[in-house]
């Protein structure tokens, strides 16, 4: 048994201890909403938190997982009221939406390390997550309007 | 051949082509007749096969075009609205089963692709919300005794000219009941409320909490999990091996040989991947074990100066035309294969029980999914249910159904439900690519350096034969495009040669568009060149009697400004019509060490009544991107009968950080409603061209691009 905190809910795991973090989310526990997309941390779709900092869950081993927040897109926010959901709505990012978990994942962290991101930084933290519909111009562009509605609220993302 | 298993397809009995002259993916259905939705029974408050309304006043809309970020689950619910007075934001979405109704018009099948979901849904779906609307409209007017006349529809209910008022939920079991009205009148443009309206889409907000249920994240109890192991040569298969390792590992329920290779069934999917990788199999590697690239383009080349051709178009008489000319001009244009590559993996869930089997599966044609998974279990197609998923990308690869019979006997051999799912390198390695082509152009002048004939003929391997090799015309999808040649000019000639390759090939995005636009938009700038024109007056003087098209390039030439640039940027222009819609795009580009940068890609689009712009414009942008992509980077190698990408790094995708400025103009129509999911992805790469010859004068003939070295010649 491997013990895990995935959403602020500490969970035990039985799997083999090499699983990828990305299979466990998403057979073991059922979420779903995490991607696999090219299974070698190319193109972004498994991204996930792992104590604040974006990884590419499918090539993190459960077993260097223990004792370290997971942080998910079911844990983004209960009620898509994360400004970055918010503004993803707002523009209507999502074409077939497969990548948008991880695409969201990457931005909330670029986010929280940087809340008033420019082009260029915006650029430089979404780089890893491929979009095969095109949907860079509306995700740069919903980034800049979560900065401004984060603004707006004087809160931290 | 690449992979046809046993339970893949009887051809004959589903399939025909039809050939140049209906859009680019025909494909004629022939299945058994069976009425309404798979035989299922009106259900209370049903009002038409797209339509339920409950009494707790729920709309539920049926869409039977598979959703795959194009927008069918918003744009179409929204014509149904339209007629139906009621607003979007509460309607709920389900995936039509396989059913007659569902068959749309333009592709003979119930098939989502030649980006006319819309236009087969415009009268159908705004008829459909009319008659619901005008039976809803009379159970009221009978509850009241009063004509109905006296009544009318607004915001989800029926108003009585006596200010008496009934909800769609109340009248919807008796409305039901009612005999559907004939010849119901439409609203006229100048009344819609929602259509032309930037609506939002209905699936955003699940696709931004991970709620969105693709393909890939179907659970149902006692589900397990397969992962499958193909011959990594093309067409090849196993000739034996031995599981004993394999099937002794955690988790490992079954190893079974299926028609497409050899599959692990575990508890979870990462058990299978490892047990598939302790499989031992003797792979036989069929008659493509030599093939390579240098083969493939050797037999199109043969192929191109041998001469027979068939003919897909010929106005006036070419050959003399091309005979008697003052000035000749002739190129070579050449373009690669291509891989679909969608985010979401190919994936199936199949739960057989008995005679029965239930797929859940992300597909682009619900029947050809249903008749696959039959074939393969020996049901009848009626036994199959099919529940179609949202879908993570598709771009014409979820057309084949390739990925579902394993499922099917999966399912079958462990009693439980499976979901198989392939890895990236699964994917990526045993595509239906888009398939090569070498084209041929020749334009003649007269003395006046007047245009007088045009000549384009194609090789390439027919994606049409595969699915009805008996197709008299098997060339409708890689040349439809260059058959619409708009420009006018006397003399024409499109001509198709077929090549085989030993490879099967599918439809990509654009299809023919994509293959054809690149030769003839570039061809065209070549003519320009050799005429002494401008680009744009050049194709402007072919374009006298053709206003749509004129205007289009008009206001291309003027949103891009074009024959204006900044230092060390140029701009290259080209314009097509495909699926109804005609476009134009300009790109502007720097060559910066001999490689080329796209700082912008403007789009003028005509693609007449828009349902919902905002869609529209993401649908633009996102084509741009897939099209300059393969531009740049797209190229499917084959050595030793094997595909040497495997992944985003051997198959480069553009990134975020990539991206040019993508500026979008859709021009206000009065036309049908076109296509718009496909076109845009075809002008990117004759644009950047035209530009970089316009830089460097070094014209480009082949893509991708690549690593071209380009400097001034």
């Amino acid at each position: 048994m491997i013990k895990l905190n995935v959403n602020s809910t500490v969970l035990e795991i039985d799997a083999d201890p090499e699983t990828p973090l990305l299979w466990v989310l998403r057979d073991h526990l059922g979420m779903t909403g995490t991607k696999f997309g090219c299974g070698k941390a190319m193109c972004g779709a498994c991204t996930v938190h792992l104590d604040g900092v974006p990884v590419r869950s499918c090539l993190v081993p459960l077993n260097a997982v223990e004792g370290k927040a997971v942080t998910t897109i079911e844990g983004l926010s209960a009620d898509r009221s994360h400004v970055l959901q918010k503004a993803w709505i707002e523009l209507d990012v999502p074409q077939c939406g497969y990548c948008q978990s991880g695409q969201l994942m990457s931005a909330a962290a670029l986010l929280n390390a940087n809340p008033d991101p420019s082009d260029a930084d915006i650029d430089a933290a979404m780089a890893g997550n491929i979009c095969r519909c095109g949907t860079y111009s509306r995700i740069r562009a919903a980034v800049h309007r979560a900065a401004e509605l984060l603004k707006a609220s004087g809160a931290h993302a | 051949m690449h992979s046809p298993s046993p339970a893949a397809i009887n051809r004959r009995d589903f399939l025909a082509s039809v050939g140049v002259g209906g859009a680019g993916l025909v494909l004629a259905l022939s299945l058994p007749a069976r009425g309404g939705a798979a035989g299922v029974r009106k259900a209370a408050g049903e009002l038409n096969a797209w339509l339920r309304i409950g009494a707790d006043n729920s709309i539920t809309v049926l869409v039977d075009r598979s959703e795959m970020g194009q927008g069918v689950y918003t744009a179409l619910p929204m014509l149904l609205a339209e007629e139906l007075e009621v607003g979007i934001a509460a309607i709920r979405i389900i995936s039509a089963p396989v059913g007659d109704a569902y068959v749309n018009q333009g592709n003979g099948g119930q098939i989502t692709g030649t980006s006319n979901s819309v236009a087969d849904a415009w009268l159908k779906l705004r008829t459909a919300g009319a008659q619901a609307r005008l039976m809803l409209t009379s159970a009221a007017a009978q509850v009241w005794g009063i004509v109905p006349d006296q009544c009318h529809a607004e915001n989800g209910s029926i108003q009585s000219a006596h200010g008496k008022s009934l909800s769609y939920g109340e009248l919807a079991a008796a409305a039901a009941k009612l005999p559907v009205p004939q010849n119901v009148k439409l609203k006229e443009r100048a009344d819609f409320k929602l259509i032309g309206q930037s609506l939002p889409r209905l699936d955003t907000p699940s696709k931004v909490d991970g709620s969105a249920e693709f393909g890939i994240d179907v659970k149902l109890p006692g589900m397990l999990h397969a992962a499958l192991a193909q011959c990594a040569t093309l067409g090849g298969s196993a000739q034996s091996f031995d599981a004993s390792t394999a099937q002794a590992m955690p988790g490992v329920r079954k190893v079974l040989s299926c028609a497409s290779g050899i599959m692990v069934i575990a508890d979870h999917y990462w058990q299978a991947i490892k047990a598939r990788d302790e499989l031992k199999i003797s792979w036989d590697h069929g008659a493509n074990a030599k093939l390579d690239n240098a083969g493939i383009r050797a037999a199109l080349h043969k192929s191109l100066l041998a001469g027979k051709s068939l003919s897909a178009r010929k106005d006036g008489d070419p050959v003399q035309a091309l005979k008697g000319a003052h000035k000749n001009v002739s190129a070579v244009y050449e373009l690669p294969m291509l891989a679909h590559a969608p985010m979401e993996p190919m994936n199936c869930t199949a739960d057989v029980r008995g005679d029965r089997c239930d797929l859940y599966v992300g597909t682009q044609a619900q029947q050809l999914a249903q008749s696959a998974a039959a074939a393969a279990l020996g049901l009848a197609p009626e036994k199959v249910r099919v529940f179609t998923t949202l879908i993570g990308g598709a771009f014409g690869r979820r057309l084949d159904t390739d990925f579902i019979p394993a499922a099917a006997l999966a399912s079958q051999a462990v009693g439980r439900p499976v979901k198989l799912l392939w890895t990236r390198e699964d994917d990526m390695m045993h595509d239906f690519y888009r398939p090569p082509a070498l084209i041929g152009l020749s334009g003649a002048f007269d003395a006046q350096m007047k245009l007088t004939a045009w000549d384009f003929h194609t090789t390439s391997p027919s994606i049409t034969a595969r699915f009805d090799p008996t197709s008299k015309d098997p060339f409708d999808s890689v040349l439809e495009a260059a058959a619409n040649y708009f420009y006018v000019v006397p003399n024409v000639a499109v001509r198709y040669t077929r090549q085989e390759v030993g490879v099967d090939f599918g439809y990509l995005r654009s299809v023919s568009n994509a293959i054809n636009c690149f030769a003839v938009e570039c061809f065209m700038d070549e003519l320009a060149a050799a005429a002494d024109v401008k680009p744009y007056d050049f194709r402007h003087g072919l374009l006298a009697s053709k206003p749509r098209h004129r205007r289009v390039l008009e206001e291309a030439g003027r949103r891009a400004g074009l024959g204006e640039a900044a230092p060390g940027h140029f701009k290259g222009l080209a314009l097509m019509e495909a699926y109804g819609t005609v476009l134009a795009e300009v790109a502007e580009i720097s060559i910066d060490a001999g490689a080329v940068k796209v700082h912008k890609i403007t789009c003028v689009v005509d693609c007449g009544q828009m349902v919902n712009p905002k869609i529209i414009e993401s649908q633009v942008e996102g084509g741009i991107v897939f099209g300059l992509s393969s531009t740049l980077w797209g190229d499917i190698t084959i050595s030793k009968g094997q595909v040497q990408q495997t992944n985003f790094n051997t198959y480069r995708v553009l990134r975020a950080n990539e991206m040019p400025i993508i500026e979008v103009h859709l021009l206000s129509s009065d036309e049908p409603p076109g296509g718009i999911g496909e076109p845009s992805v075809a002008l990117v790469a004759p644009a950047v061209c035209n530009a970089i010859c316009a830089a460097t004068g070094r014209r480009l003939r082949a893509l991708p691009i690549g690593t071209q070295q380009l400097t001034r010649t």
